[in-house]
């Protein structure tokens, strides 16, 4: 489904990314893993268009969308759930929700607000009340709800669990793995290794800027290599 | 009472514009009112630019000026009626605002006021330059709109002050209607969006450059006819409409009041066009006690005048 090749990318003359290579079949959660600096958030910018790519090519079932501007990804079936949470603080759940549908007019957003609410049912609940008010958690919860919105055939998660306590990072990875059965294909980028690696099909693990390690994620989480880096074993 | 609620707020609008002549000891108030309503209507776009949108823009004025030096200059030159020069300038004002708008819009906070200041300023020195066409710093007559005499003809005979008032009360009440209408539509709701997070709002399929251009678009028309009324009435124009000075002014209006409510803003408006009159008791102390104000307002109250009082009210209910 989502298939990258060789991709370079560079703040200014710094490049950052040295030729990245990395796939996700439709279906998967595949994970992208690696420490602070790795080059993980750059690489889901390349993929969301914020961040300018200078090699190699990213291609999205079947068509190429290296150069696609940003907001014209959502269209073609790519979210995108953005790093630190990005939700508007200033509008309603439900706006949120709705500006999450912004590219749709038909009567299915109703629809899929009321799945998003049976998914979410805190959500449900805080609807009318400013985004702003939600806990860490549950302004997680709607930014993904925000992004299923979009109806969209694969989700880019960068670092969900960032910042939660121990029992809503485990909430929120209950969350990511429910959406396969939503027939929703998920790159998931994370520095909690071992809780991205526990749900996810197959995983990346990226060291400054390449693809060090990649395989699935059962051999990952078994490899002393990893173990000693990222799992604290 | 809800702030944002749009049928509260048109519905307050019109008592007040509708109850207010009552209590007006004489025509003077009329002209007060009706340059309230005047400048509530500049005010109201910037609520739509600053916000929902979270754009800064200190040249505003020129699109004011644009405004109504087409209503002075059109009959003139073009031979059109003074109403339809009205629509001129704010198609005018329409298209120069999509123009400038493209560069300057991609810069974001003061260097997009700075920007936007330059453009302001170049409006209101060419207006004072081209002296020939203009009638340069001296400013220059603009025609009689013509509904008085129509009104006349008919039989009907009001006084100039007070059929402004209607007129601009009107304007006032169409602006805010849209204003209000705009805050829910997906389009407003994509404006508040990209005003918390351009970034995120492009994720969820926000064209985040058109959309800040549609609203520098629509707040330059709201700046423009509320600059062309301003000619009409007064039937005499200068350059100073687009100065730097009205730019700031219809911000600080707008901030005054509280810039995210229509209501607020247009509450703003009202009370710094009346609070020079009121305060011409402190002779030439007047400017500095209207800065004190402005401050303490900023420091105390800092969503604004109408929504800090709106949030003290309901929270002593509770």
């Amino acid at each position: 489904m989502l298939e990258i090749k060789a991709l370079k990318s560079a703040y200014g003359r710094i490049e950052v990314l040295h030729g990245i290579d990395l796939s996700v079949s439709s279906g998967e959660i595949v994970t992208v893993v690696g420490a602070n600096g790795a080059g993980k958030t750059t690489l889901l910018k390349c993929l969301s268009g914020v961040q300018p790519v200078i090699g190699g090519s990213i291609s999205f079932r079947g068509e190429t969308m290296t150069h696609v501007p940003g907001h014209k990804r959502l269209k073609r079936g790519l979210a995108q759930s953005p790093e630190g949470r990005q939700i508007f603080t200033n509008l309603s759940v439900e706006e949120n929700l709705r500006l999450g549908a912004f590219l749709f007019t038909d009567a299915r957003v109703d629809q899929d607000m009321a799945e998003a609410f049976q998914m979410f049912p805190v959500l449900k609940e805080k609807r009318n009340l400013n985004a702003g008010g939600l806990s860490g958690g549950q302004q997680q919860m709607l930014a993904i709800a925000r992004a299923l919105m979009g109806r969209p055939a694969c989700l880019l998660l960068d670092e969900p669990s960032m910042g939660l306590a121990p029992i809503l990072v485990a909430q929120i990875f209950d969350v990511v793995k429910g959406l396969k059965a939503l027939d929703v294909t998920v790159l998931l980028v994370e520095q909690n290794a071992f809780g991205a690696l526990s749900i996810a099909d197959r995983g990346y693990v990226m060291e400054t800027g390449r693809v060090t390690i990649s395989g699935s994620a059962k051999e990952l989480i078994a490899d002393p290599r990893i173990r000693e880096a990222y799992l604290g074993h | 009472m809800k702030l944002g609620s749009k049928h509260t707020t048109l519905l307050v609008l019109a008592v007040i514009i509708i109850v207010a002549p009552f209590f007006f000891p004489s025509s003077y108030y009329f002209r007060v009112g009706s340059l309230i309503f005047i400048n509530g209507l500049a005010v109201t776009g910037i609520v739509i630019l600053t916000g929902y949108a979270g754009q800064v823009s200190l040249g505003h004025a020129g699109f004011a000026g644009i405004g109504a030096y087409a209503c002075a200059l059109a009959p003139v030159y073009l031979g059109v009626h003074p109403g339809l020069a009205l629509i001129i300038g704010a198609l005018l004002s329409g298209a120069i605002a999509f123009l400038v708008g493209r560069p300057i819009l991609r810069l974001k906070g003061y260097y997009l006021g700075v920007a936007s200041l330059g453009f302001g300023i170049l409006v209101a020195m060419l207006l004072t330059n081209e002296a020939q066409i203009t009638g340069g710093p001296d400013g220059i007559r603009v025609a009689d709109l013509g509904i008085r005499g129509l009104l006349r003809e008919m039989g009907f005979r009001v006084k100039g002050s007070e059929l402004w008032y209607v007129l601009t009360g009107i304007c006032l009440l169409i602006g805010a209607w849209l204003a209000l209408n705009l805050h829910d539509s997906p389009t407003g709701r994509a404006l508040r969006a990209l005003h918390g997070s351009e970034v995120a709002a492009r994720t969820v399929g926000v064209d985040v450059a058109r959309l800040k251009l549609q609203a520098f678009v629509i707040s330059a028309v709201f700046a423009s006819v509320s600059g062309s009324l301003l000619a009409l009435q007064n039937r005499f124009i200068t350059p100073e409409v687009a100065g730097f000075l009205h730019s700031v002014e219809m911000v600080t209006m707008a901030v005054l009041g509280g810039v995210g409510s229509v209501l607020g803003a247009i509450f703003g408006a009202a009370i710094l066009t009346t609070l020079p009159q009121v305060l011409t008791v402190f002779a030439e102390y007047e400017y500095a006690v209207l800065g004190l104000v402005m401050m303490l307002v900023m420091i105390f109250l800092r969503d604004g005048l109408l929504p800090s009082l709106a949030k003290l009210i309901k929270g002593r209910e509770q």
